[in-house]
């Protein structure tokens, strides 16, 4: 048995002397593939950091304290604090409508929804998940806005707007994130609380939320996430202007829309365009942020 | 034992019987409560799938009178508010396929390291993490490392090449993440069956593994290809052009983009007629869901037809 298989091994490995450093190269090429999103990941702070990090070290103070943004006068100004605001306002906005909704429509798919309208469901939410950030700013200028100024809000494009748009494009990740996480929950508990008489509703609410909870948690971190960093819907539909938010119909302005309003004027080098790249390492930061808080929490769930 | 049992449950029920008699009290209002539920849940279902069909609805009823061998075929005209949009789409394709040449070897090469050599360590972890990290990296900061890292310290200038860099290391994520996946769906046993021959590591993946998991991989690829072409802001400053009706010929020009077209057509120009702008939104996202359904239903066959 053991005798036939080895004199062939050995005249294989005669033969396919020269292939070996073939091969060899080949997996050195794939161990350095490999490491390439490590490397790209480094690449990105590297070369957005070489202009924009000793900007924001030198110009913290004043980009956190001042709400006015003129960064082309003279003397120039780049306070952030309005385009945080802008920011944090829409995706506040589009939370209020899309957690509800997202969870809900998971807690739907993943209990309650007959397998063939859970197919058929999903391939729709893959549907909204495909649409470009481009055409989602084209639905807000031309479709969404003129409904809200039918409906009696101010002329001009606002923030609601774009807070309605950041929930639309955020809905299938909650879905598919949040029914990933119900579905992560043993059957076993379902059994459970069923056997104990409970209804499927309060299955779901005793149960499986709470069972449920840190994969949720999450879902809502990374669809954050996402909306802090989307650039075209809202450039193009919130309104461009650059203040503090009193309503939901104030137009306003977001840190990616200035970065992609603003950095084809600018000149290499100068403070302007340092500022640019200094929100860019802000939104950096800001996502690795959300990133890494989310796997924290995502891990805790699996070694407890 | 079983006697043992019901007696228990009967002296329960004998000595308290006020939680028998409150939940059939509450049965009613349970009931309601839950099929309340159940149909606030199917609205919020209904609220997350309406928005999707309603906008492809209008924009197909829209678009579609736009569309016409000219407007398709056709060179823009009297500063894009006339004509068609033939460089914008001979650009996309370009710049995707830039893209891929670049996402697709790496990716790919990628996904067969973390599948088939990285095992589970510590090293697997952080290149895992990685992937996650530059998936999210919002897209304008990928145009600013584009800007910073392509058009600029390569010298490669606004062009497609640098464009089309670009938006393959934002969709470099999506590669590795499907490769990886069609690899790890080959079952272990046709690798152990493989190395017992005295088959090499590189070999078993060439001509065992890779075959096997070839429509993973190009469903991860179709995918790629509906991301880059929808995609914008990484190719604002890095290579697309507003209004340039040449065809390119050179990965060192500038050209045009769908996605850029219909920015440009919203927000920059005055005067564009309605049914260019639905028309040209209709070709950007028909393109879109069209590959989308086309990787769909390969991953569906796939699954179905799966053997093992």
């Amino acid at each position: 048995m053991s005798a036939v298989p080895t004199p062939r091994r050995k005249q294989r490995r005669v033969a396919s002397a020269a292939s070996r450093y073939t091969e060899k190269a080949i997996e050195a090429l794939i161990y350095l593939c490999g490491l390439s999103a490590i490397a790209f990941i480094v690449a990105i702070f590297v070369f957005i950091g070489r202009e924009g990090l000793g900007f924001l070290v030198t110009h913290l103070v004043e980009m956190l304290t001042s709400t006015d943004w003129s960064p082309t006068q003279d003397p120039p100004v780049f306070g952030i604090v309005a385009l945080l605001a802008g920011t944090f306002w829409c995706v506040g906005l589009s939370l209020v409508f899309s957690v509800p909704v997202g969870l809900g429509a998971a807690v739907f798919l993943s209990e309650f929804a007959p397998p063939r309208l859970r197919e058929g469901l999903k391939v729709i939410v893959e549907l909204l998940a495909a649409i470009p950030s481009v055409v989602w700013g084209f639905v807000g200028v031309m479709i969404i806005n003129p409904g809200l100024q039918a409906m009696g809000a101010r002329i001009g494009l606002n923030g609601l707007n774009g807070a309605i748009l950041l929930a639309l494009m955020t809905l299938p990740l909650l879905v598919s994130l949040g029914e990933d996480a119900l579905r992560a929950v043993p059957e076993t508990y379902r059994q459970a609380a069923i056997a104990m008489g409970a209804t499927r509703w309060e299955m779901v609410w005793r149960v499986l939320l709470p069972a449920a909870r840190r994969g949720l948690l999450v879902a809502v971190l990374l669809g954050v996430g996402r909306c802090v960093g989307e650039t075209m819907a809202v450039l193009m539909a919130t309104g461009h202007s650059i203040n503090i938010p009193k309503g939901p119909f104030d137009p306003v302005r977001t840190i990616t829309a200035t970065i992609a309003a603003e950095l084809g004027e600018t000149v290499r080098g100068d403070a302007h365009y340092q500022a640019l790249f200094a929100l860019g390492v802000l939104l950096f930061l800001i996502t690795m942020a959300v990133n890494f808080v989310a796997d924290f929490a995502l891990r805790g769930r699996r070694t407890r | 034992m079983n006697g043992t049992d019901v007696r228990t449950a009967e002296q329960a029920t004998a000595a308290s019987p006020s939680p028998t008699t409150v939940a059939f009290a509450d049965l009613a209002s349970r009931r309601r409560t839950e099929s309340l539920a159940g149909l606030v849940l199917l609205g919020a279902a209904a609220l997350a799938a309406i928005p999707a069909l309603a906008i492809v609805g209008l924009l197909i009823v829209r678009g579609a009178p736009a569309l016409s061998l000219e407007f398709l075929f056709g060179m823009p005209l009297h500063g894009m508010t006339a004509g068609g949009i033939f460089p914008a789409i001979v650009g996309t394709l370009w710049l995707v396929g830039v893209s891929l040449a670049f996402a697709v070897p790496v990716g790919v090469l990628a996904g067969i390291y973390l599948s088939e050599y990285a095992g589970e360590g510590r090293v697997a972890r952080i290149v895992d993490l990685a992937i996650v990290n530059l998936a999210a990296v919002p897209s304008i900061v990928h145009a600013l490392f584009g800007l910073g890292a392509f058009v600029l310290f390569m010298r490669l200038g606004t062009s497609i090449l640098a464009g089309g860099l670009t938006l393959g290391v934002m969709t470099l994520p999506v590669i590795i993440t499907s490769t990886k996946a069609a690899l790890q769906s080959v079952p272990h046993s046709f690798r152990l069956a493989s190395w017992n021959l005295g088959v090499s590591r590189w070999q078993t993946i060439r001509h065992i593994v890779l075959p096997n998991a070839l429509p993973g991989i190009l469903t991860g690829i179709i995918l790629q290809v509906s991301r880059a072409a929808g995609e914008t802001a990484p190719i604002l400053f890095t290579g697309a052009a507003f209004y340039l009706p040449i065809l390119p010929d050179d990965v060192r020009m500038q050209s045009m983009a769908l996605s850029m077209h219909v920015y440009a057509l919203v927000t920059q120009i005055p005067d564009v007629p309605l049914e260019m702008k639905y028309g040209s939104a209709l070709v950007l996202v028909g393109t879109v869901v069209l590959l989308n359904s086309f990787a769909t239903v390969l991953r569906y066959y796939l699954r179905r037809n799966r053997k093992w």
